[in-house]
């Protein structure tokens, strides 16, 4: 290699590094902006949460609306979220920054449970 | 209880009743929302009279003691079901101070407020004041704990309870149990008393003769009435096989906002019917919740219940009356 290419080289892999850098950067800003983050919607009728089972991806944001004539929670069962009491048309969100599978229950009414998967 | 000994407890029953109704047949009569049923507990053997309204109500007369069992008030809901159960609540006073015999105390079963706010149990408070009995005991219902694990309801109503807000006392001979099965639930469940509270039942029995009568109180019923709705209590064996030695136990609940009632041995269990709204039959509708009936109906499906106890009997008569009919 000539002089003048060894120096080239030498610029070009700090080079390339300070460009990754600066893409996983704005990565992550594209991933806290509203308009691409996932969005997923849990709606409770009749004593259910519906869907059951929701799968999202990680940074997603789980949102459940009480359509009941009575209160309800959404209570992780290992203590990852609780949410406050739901009254008719209440909702609660939640966003899942971590993957794994979240079993979670109303504490009023306990025979209510669901699971959200993060992947 | 199966086979032989069942035989023959019916037909005991049998010649007790001379309206030839049987157990059987009794216990479908109960299912009926008429106008009032008696039935009495005489020595651990149930015993039936149905009595149609206006008749005399002898059922006072020669009752050491009268209580009444209200349940369910969930101060602040305000959906179709019924957008005033203050009202309601009120009509279920009145009806209590028009009772012939002024009762010892009222016993309230849980469900006081439908949000835990404190602006629904100062309502609460505000009606009750004018209730003819002098003494109210109450035991919470999962209403009750929404805000801080029933923080709210142990302020208010839980003096010189323990844990969650269980208890003791006695009255005329009778020892009375208030439980508490609506903390600490746990996923996939339906009621739980916990072994704290049931070790605490354990201790506070002992010091009683067998034949001391036993009336426990919870929210949630004591027995299996449908899973699927959550209508039953996790560990109520345990709660249960500590009573089994006394020759007259029973049970009072609210939770399912209709009368269900069950006999088992010396046992007598009772559901109350709501002062707020009626819920569906287990299974007849996708959910438990508020059932919307007809405006005109709705007083016919709401109810207090009358307690009269007999000393010399060791009978409890336990009548169930809507708020109208």
């Amino acid at each position: 290699m000539t002089h003048k290419n060894i120096w080239a080289a030498g610029l070009a892999m700090p080079a390339m590094i300070a460009v990754l850098f600066l893409l996983m950067g704005s990565a992550k800003v594209t991933a806290n902006d509203q308009s691409s983050a996932a969005t997923a919607a849990i709606k409770i009728d009749n004593f259910t949460f519906g869907p059951q089972t929701v799968t999202v991806p990680v940074g997603a944001t789980v949102t459940w609306t009480n359509g009941d004539d009575i209160p309800h929670t959404a209570v992780s069962t290992d203590g990852v979220f609780k949410s406050k009491v739901m009254d008719t048309d209440d909702k609660f969100s939640y966003t899942f920054m971590k993957a794994g599978t979240y079993s979670y229950y109303c504490s009023v009414h306990p025979r209510m449970t669901g699971k959200i998967v993060v992947q | 209880m199966p086979g032989k000994k069942q035989d023959v407890i019916d037909e005991k029953l049998q010649a007790l009743n001379n309206d030839g109704v049987d157990r059987r047949g009794f216990l479908k009569c109960m299912a009926w929302a008429g106008t009032g049923l008696v039935w009495t507990m005489s020595g651990g053997v149930p015993v039936s009279r149905a009595f149609a309204k206006g008749a005399d109500r002898t059922a006072g007369k020669g009752a050491d003691f009268t209580f009444v069992q209200i349940s369910d008030s969930h101060i602040g809901f305000n959906k179709p079901a019924n957008p005033d159960v203050t009202a309601t609540l009120q009509t279920a006073i009145d009806k209590i101070n028009a009772l012939p015999h002024n009762p010892d105390f009222v016993i309230h079963t849980g469900d006081l407020s439908q949000l835990s706010k404190p602006s629904e149990f100062d309502t609460l408070d505000q009606v009750l004041k004018g209730v003819s009995a002098k003494q109210i005991y109450f035991v919470p219902g999962e209403h009750d704990m929404l805000s801080d694990n029933g923080e709210q309801f142990l302020q208010r109503y839980g003096k010189d309870t323990r844990g969650s807000g269980w208890y003791s006392f006695d009255h005329r001979g009778v020892h009375f149990v208030g439980l508490v099965n609506v903390a600490n639930l746990k996923a996939g469940g339906m009621g739980s008393l916990g072994r704290e509270q049931l070790e605490w039942v354990e201790k506070d029995l002992r010091g009683h003769s067998a034949s001391t009568p036993i009336v426990l109180f919870a929210h949630i019923p004591l027995w299996t009435i449908y899973p699927d709705w959550g209508w039953g209590t996790d560990d109520s064996e345990q709660v249960l096989s500590r009573v089994k030695r006394f020759g007259s136990v029973t049970v009072l609940n609210g939770h399912i906002h209709q009368i269900m009632q069950k006999i088992e041995g010396k046992v007598s269990f009772h559901t109350a019917m709501s002062t707020a709204f009626p819920q569906p039959a287990p299974g007849t509708a996708p959910s438990a919740g508020p059932m919307k009936v007809p405006a005109e109906q709705l007083q016919r499906v709401l109810g207090i219940t009358d307690v009269n106890y007999v000393v010399s009997g060791h009978s409890l008569a336990i009548v169930d009356s809507p708020l109208e009919g």
